[in-house]
């Protein structure tokens, strides 16, 4: 039966890349010295699963490596071989070319055979013991024996005994005696001689022997096959019989050469160059599927219960249509929290990679850091997921590299040497919360203060409170550090951070206090699918802006309106100066009134800039569902999506974002300037 | 037809020995641990298990001595599927109870050909 194996290859490389996740978690919780035995057995298993997962789907590069790698763990693991720190990095740097391996053979391209061979040469010194690199170990597969053909011409006389208990292993002499039958001419004769009388009988216990002829050219090895498994468990004695010459020869039936599947499987099947099939899958649980097909299944009672009503329908039943909307409604909305509960992962899948990147960090910065995560079973929308790793990826290099200081100077300030970092995770209300926090030195709100003096963003005379300061670091451009180090880099961070997290509907808040440490807080929408909108009436249109946007809204008076030449007016809100944007004028609707006394001004912000829309009526908030318009359409600046309202009506969400862009265009000028001018007129 | 269980910590190893038992005809019942499978062998009978030896919570080999523990287990073929060309395991295997083994890495056909040999 030809089947073919590339189709197991997909999950043989998410499996493996899986293992490769928990061994790597596995060797970082590693102590040195004699080693915990679940943690090694972890460790030990994934190398093992991927070696014989490599053999079987017919990539030896795989094989031939991880069988250094598991031999040295088995060392390991019976401890022959100690576990020290260079063990465990150099464990570690091997399950970086075994993903890079994975990856490599997934994706069709290259591997890096250097590299492969470096750490293999590296993992067998360790695994033979320093200095003594043994001769290359033998082949590494023992192909299933292809025997060594020197057939014996006349065949077998056996005597074959086993032993009472030889029935409990499962093992059929029938079966045997079937198998042998396919290499020649067999005759059995059974001895029955420690048979007892049938009420001494016990029916699990063999009493049989038998004396069996073999007749034909088989060779002693193929016999001694047959009878592996119950080798032990009999007594069998193999005699050579004298070749038939004058016999006319006992017509030997050629033997199914048992070697033909060896041959099938020692010939590595080549990879054609791999169809990429990465299929962006979702692993979900099974509760939330069957609660979901539960769900379903009370919608299809519901819609049977209101189809029925609708045959003979009258007045009477009006209570009853009404039961079955109202649990209509109810389905639906479970159906939709089912569904979406389907998106969320554990934040586990974000913050999984970090205790190896601080381990390494920290080794390289000569810091010694512990790495503590709560809450990592705190669910998280896919896409949200996918797009937090970066930020929180700088956050945490940050940490190390800025944060944390070295031993020595930890010694100094009276703190433990060993430093700490700790992620939080949990749900807050329908947002959910990350929290990177240390036990460093803390941001320096003078060193802040003096640079923000340096770059004009803090007048000299200016002292604001702690949080202004600390929130500078936000800025684009600015950077306090010293030097600039491989880590974390210039200043290009912390706005990129802020600019990520607000792209997510989120924000991201820094507590510091001087001397023992910092906290970052992000906030992030469980969902990107649904948004908190607030509808708003232009004209005859309805469009939504997003809740997280909306800073105030008031009602405009005409006399603030200032309007100066060749620019967007403004609107003198308080002490500051906002553009303002009549959306109608943007979207081309006949707005209400022409002077926006009737109007109302929705007071929005982007990235830290104000903008001002005149709006007609503020009409309900409530969620919606986003539907994309780069699918269904195609991308309109200043709208961010579209979403179906309850009477049926497309309305338009607003990008906050792409509407300031677009009243930057507008005015031909930037609003960045008409803020620092405004700012001057102000002051 | 024949019912057989299949027991490995391995998604991709399972998948490929349930399709291609299946594609012959067996009827597959599937446990990812020893645990699992003694679970499922304790409320049917199947008439041969296929167990590898590496597996997390209960590994092969304890799994063999356990189902050889439950009476309608006693006789049952059991196989065990291991790299481990090294004898110790089989022995290992051996006494707790097993009938045979496939050292892997092997290809359907080899596997069905053991599986036809022991099922007949």
């Amino acid at each position: 039966m030809a089947i073919d194996m590339t189709q197991f290859r997909q999950v043989f490389f998410e499996e493996s890349l899986e293992g490769l996740d928990a061994m790597e978690s596995s060797l970082l919780q590693l102590e040195e010295g004699t080693p915990a035995e679940e943690t090694i057995n972890t460790i030990f298993r994934a190398a093992h699963s991927i070696k014989g997962g490599g053999g079987t789907f017919g990539f030896q590069e795989l094989t031939s490596f991880t069988h250094v790698l598991e031999s040295l763990l088995d060392e390991m693991r019976s401890g022959r071989c100690l576990v020290t720190q260079e063990a465990i990095s150099l464990l570690l740097q091997a399950v970086d070319v075994l993903r890079g391996m994975l990856v490599a053979l997934q994706a069709g391209t290259v591997l890096d055979q250097p590299r492969v061979t470096e750490i293999q040469t590296q993992l067998e010194a360790l695994w033979h013991g320093p200095g003594a690199i043994a001769p290359h170990p033998p082949a590494v597969l023992e192909t299933a024996g292809a025997p060594a053909l020197s057939p014996v011409l006349g065949g077998w006389h056996i005597a074959f005994h086993p032993c009472p208990t030889m029935l409990q292993t499962g093992n059929d002499p029938v079966r045997l005696f079937r198998e042998l039958e396919t290499l020649g001419t067999l005759t059995v004769r059974v001895d029955m001689t420690r048979l007892p009388a049938l009420a001494d009988l016990d029916p699990e216990i063999c009493y049989l022997a038998w004396e069996l002829t073999l007749h034909g050219a088989v060779c002693r090895e193929q016999v001694s096959a047959v009878f592996e498994w119950v080798e032990g468990d009999c007594a069998l004695s193999l005699t050579p019989l004298a070749a038939p010459q004058s016999s006319g020869g006992v017509p030997s039936p050629p033997s199914p050469e048992p070697a033909t599947g060896v041959e099938q499987c020692t010939g590595v099947e080549r990879r054609q160059p791999t169809v990429t099939t990465d299929t962006n899958s979702i692993r979900v649980n099974i509760a939330k599927i069957d609660a979901l097909i539960n769900t379903v299944g009370e919608l299809v009672i519901t819609q049977a219960m209101l189809s029925q009503l609708r045959d003979g329908f009258d007045m009477r039943h009006l209570d009853k249509l009404r039961d079955g909307l109202d649990q209509l409604e109810r389905n639906t909305r479970e159906l939709q929290e089912s569904i979406m509960s389907i998106r969320m992962l554990p934040i586990s899948f974000a913050l999984n990679r970090f205790p190896r990147l601080v381990h390494d960090l920290g080794q390289q910065l000569g810091k010694t850091v512990q790495l503590t995560i709560s809450g990592e079973e705190t669910e998280l929308d896919k896409t949200v997921m996918e797009k937090i790793g970066d930020p929180l990826l700088h956050l945490v290099r940050n940490a190390l590299d800025h944060g944390i200081e070295p031993p020595v100077r930890r010694r100094e300030a009276g703190k433990p040497a060993l430093g700490c970092l700790h992620l939080h995770a949990y749900h807050q209300g329908g947002a959910i919360v990350i929290e990177v926090s240390d036990d460093g030195a803390g941001l320096n709100r003078d060193k802040i203060l003096r640079k923000a003096r340096e770059q004009g963003l803090v007048g000299e005379d200016e002292t604001p409170p702690d949080d202004q300061v600390y929130a500078l670091i936000f800025q684009a451009g600015f950077s306090t550090a010293e030097t600039i180090s491989e880590i974390s880099g210039r200043g290009v961070g912390m706005d990129v951070v802020r600019r990520n997290i607000k792209d997510l509907g989120g924000t991201i808040d820094v507590f510091s206090a001087g001397g023992s440490g910092t906290i970052f807080t992000i906030r992030l929408p469980l969902t990107l699918a649904i948004l908190d909108g607030q509808l708003v009436r232009v004209g005859g249109e309805i469009y939504i802006i997003p809740l997280v946007a909306i800073i105030e809204s008031v009602q405009i008076d005409t006399t603030l309106i200032h309007t100066v030449a060749g620019q967007s007016p403004l609107y003198k809100l308080r002490d500051d100066y906002i553009p303002i944007v009549r959306l109608g004028d943007l979207f081309c609707i006949q707005q209400d009134g022409g002077t926006g006394s009737e109007n109302l001004l929705m007071v929005v912000e982007s990235a830290g800039q104000k903008l001002g829309l005149i709006v007609d009526a503020l009409l309900d908030q409530q969620q919606v569902v986003i539907k994309s318009l780069e699918t269904n359409f195609r991308r309109i600046e200043g709208l961010s999506g579209a979403s179906i309202l309850g009477d049926g009506t497309v309305a338009l969400i607003l990008d906050i974002a792409g509407l300031l862009r677009l009243a930057q265009y507008r005015a031909g000028t930037s609003i960045g300037l008409q803020r620092a001018e405004t700012g001057r007129q102000a002051a | 037809m024949a019912s057989i269980l299949a027991v490995d910590d391995s998604a991709s190893m399972r998948q490929m020995v349930t399709f291609t038992l299946q594609g012959a005809g067996y009827e597959v019942v599937e446990a990812q641990d020893g645990e699992q499978a003694l679970g499922i062998a304790q409320s049917t009978k199947v008439n041969l298990v296929l167990t590898d030896v590496n597996m997390p919570k209960m590994d092969g080999i304890a799994l063999i001595g356990a189902l050889r523990a439950l009476p309608h287990y006693k006789f049952t073929p059991i196989l065990m599927l291991t790299t481990e060309s090294a004898p110790e395991k089989k022995h290992e295997g051996k006494a707790a109870g097993a009938t045979g083994w496939i050292v892997k890495p092997f290809n359907p056909d080899q596997l069905l050909a053991t599986i036809k040999k022991v099922l007949g």
